[in-house]
């Protein structure tokens, strides 16, 4: 039941959001209109995003397009939540097919499967730690690649287990390594029109392990100063390296596959000085900037550090 | 253009008309006089708007209106029972867990959901469990120690 005070108290709360929204430098509110369809086939979402143009947006989770949207840092005249779609909110661990990660499947969704976790510790190392619980239960792994922030938790990992992006649109479908998505901040190869259905990532053998770590000066709710992931692929010993992949976040223009270090570790007996070493050869492809979180050296310093790191905690699990 | 919204709201059938471009937030608050839920941030750090979005906590203020279409939705208004506060309330409020009282209505949503999940959890469990809520008071550990109390009280302890 609505009293006077309330009636009183309500309008005044209006006029402030009013006044905030007209001086967007003040409040950081824009009014922001766009048109809203939730499809349930994929072929009816391409359609409309194709006729949308680069006015169209995809809305999976939410939690990075819609504070953008609200930011004016992004535009929209129509959004498109994918959330309906069957593929894409589709989560499948099969033996040899591996894992189907539908692009709007939420981050809790994949560290509540225990059977995932265990399968992929490294993603469940890195959607534990994206945001908080009540981010979690909304951002998707998919959202996380298509904001193609150089900070991304999940993409490191995703590059490390060889993930490939299932991509689909008016011209059909496409396939890309998760490697060679992002080409800057902000910024991916998906054209008008096209949208992430689904990542699917390798089944993994046994003798496989997997690790991220980002480096932050709180204990949570921050964005990378750095972070690196490791997979590695052991003999039957659980002694030798058979194969490995490293891929970094946060020091570089797009998260970076460490190539000449994953290529180097190949057939070495795993130890700390090995680790060491590989941590020298990431930091190659390393090309941070200085900013408010971290300078360029410091965060030099931590792709070794986080390279081995990772790398030791890939081996262990790799072990067991 | 408004979009019609069925909803189920604290146990009982809500609908309301809506703008795509508005959060849930701003409906709970500004249509439906649900103003426990509060706005800080308005960008998903503080979660000062978390509410119970089918049975998971979630920033309202990241969630479109339109989105909630068929949802049950619980707010703080909910939890209290006939009258009664619910044991987590009665113990933020013996415990003095709050000070101005901003973030409150977001930590009791999330640490209710976080103690029916986990009915005993450990102190680093629950700051863990309840990082996505800011106290810009900073009583962190009397909160902590109200949600600690509420899972001693518990018949499962």
């Amino acid at each position: 039941m609505l009293t006077t005070k309330m009636i009183i108290s309500r309008g005044l709360m209006t006029n402030d959001r009013q006044r905030a929204r007209i001086k967007p430098n003040l409040g950081g509110y824009r009014v922001i209109d766009f048109e809203y369809a939730a499809p349930t086939e994929l072929d009816e979402a391409i359609r409309k995003l194709a006729a949308a143009g680069d006015s169209g947006r995809v809305l999976a989770g939410g939690t990075d397009i819609i504070v953008q949207l609200r930011e004016g840092l992004r535009s929209a005249d129509l959004v498109v939540d994918v959330k309906k779609i069957p593929g894409l909110t589709q989560l499948e661990l099969s033996g040899e097919q591996g894992l189907h990660l539908g692009a709007s499947v939420s981050c809790r969704q994949i560290y509540d499967d225990q059977n995932i976790a265990a399968a992929y510790p490294g993603l469940a190392d890195a959607v534990r730690i994206i945001g908080g619980w009540q981010i979690q239960n909304r951002a998707s792994v998919g959202g996380n690649l298509c904001n193609s922030s150089p900070a991304a938790d999940a993409i490191p990992p995703l590059i490390a287990y060889g993930a490939q992006a299932q991509i689909a649109g008016p011209n059909g479908q496409r396939v890309v390594p998760v490697e060679e998505f992002c080409t800057g901040p902000g910024r991916n190869i998906l054209q008008q029109g096209e949208l992430l259905v689904a990542l699917t990532l390798p089944s993994q053998p046994s003798g496989a392990g997997s690790a991220y770590q980002r480096f932050i000066p709180r204990n949570e709710m921050d964005i990378a100063v750095a972070g690196a992931a490791s997979w590695v692929h052991m003999d039957k010993t659980g002694e030798r390296i058979e194969q490995a992949r490293i891929a970094l976040s946060a020091v570089a223009p797009t998260p970076v596959f460490a190539a000449e270090a994953s290529e180097w570790l190949q057939g070495q007996v795993a130890s700390e000085e090995v680790f060491a070493e590989a941590g020298e050869l990431a930091k190659r492809v390393a090309t941070p900037i200085d900013d408010m979180r971290g300078t360029a050296e410091y965060r030099t310093h931590l792709v070794g550090v986080l390279t081995k790191r990772t790398l030791a905690t890939a081996c262990e699990r790799a072990r067991k | 253009m408004k979009t019609h919204v069925t909803t189920t709201i604290n146990r009982a059938t809500v609908e309301f008309l809506c703008q795509p471009r508005q959060s849930l937030l701003e409906v709970l608050r500004d249509e439906l006089s649900l103003t426990g839920c509060k706005e800080g941030c308005n960008n998903g750090n503080c979660g000062a708007c978390t509410v119970m979005l089918d049975g998971l906590p979630v920033d309202s203020c990241l969630v479109l209106a339109v989105e909630a279409e068929g949802a049950v939705i619980e707010t703080v208004e909910g939890i209290a029972k006939q009258g009664h506060l619910h044991p987590l309330q009665q113990c933020f409020l013996e415990g003095a867990a709050l000070q101005c009282g901003i973030c409150t209505p977001g930590f009791l949503v999330t640490a209710k959901a976080l103690l029916e999940k986990n009915p005993q959890p450990s102190e680093q469990e629950i700051r863990f469990g309840l990082a996505g809520n800011l106290c810009r008071c900073t009583g962190y550990d009397k909160i902590v120690r109200a949600v600690q109390a509420t899972s001693k009280a518990s018949p499962e302890s």
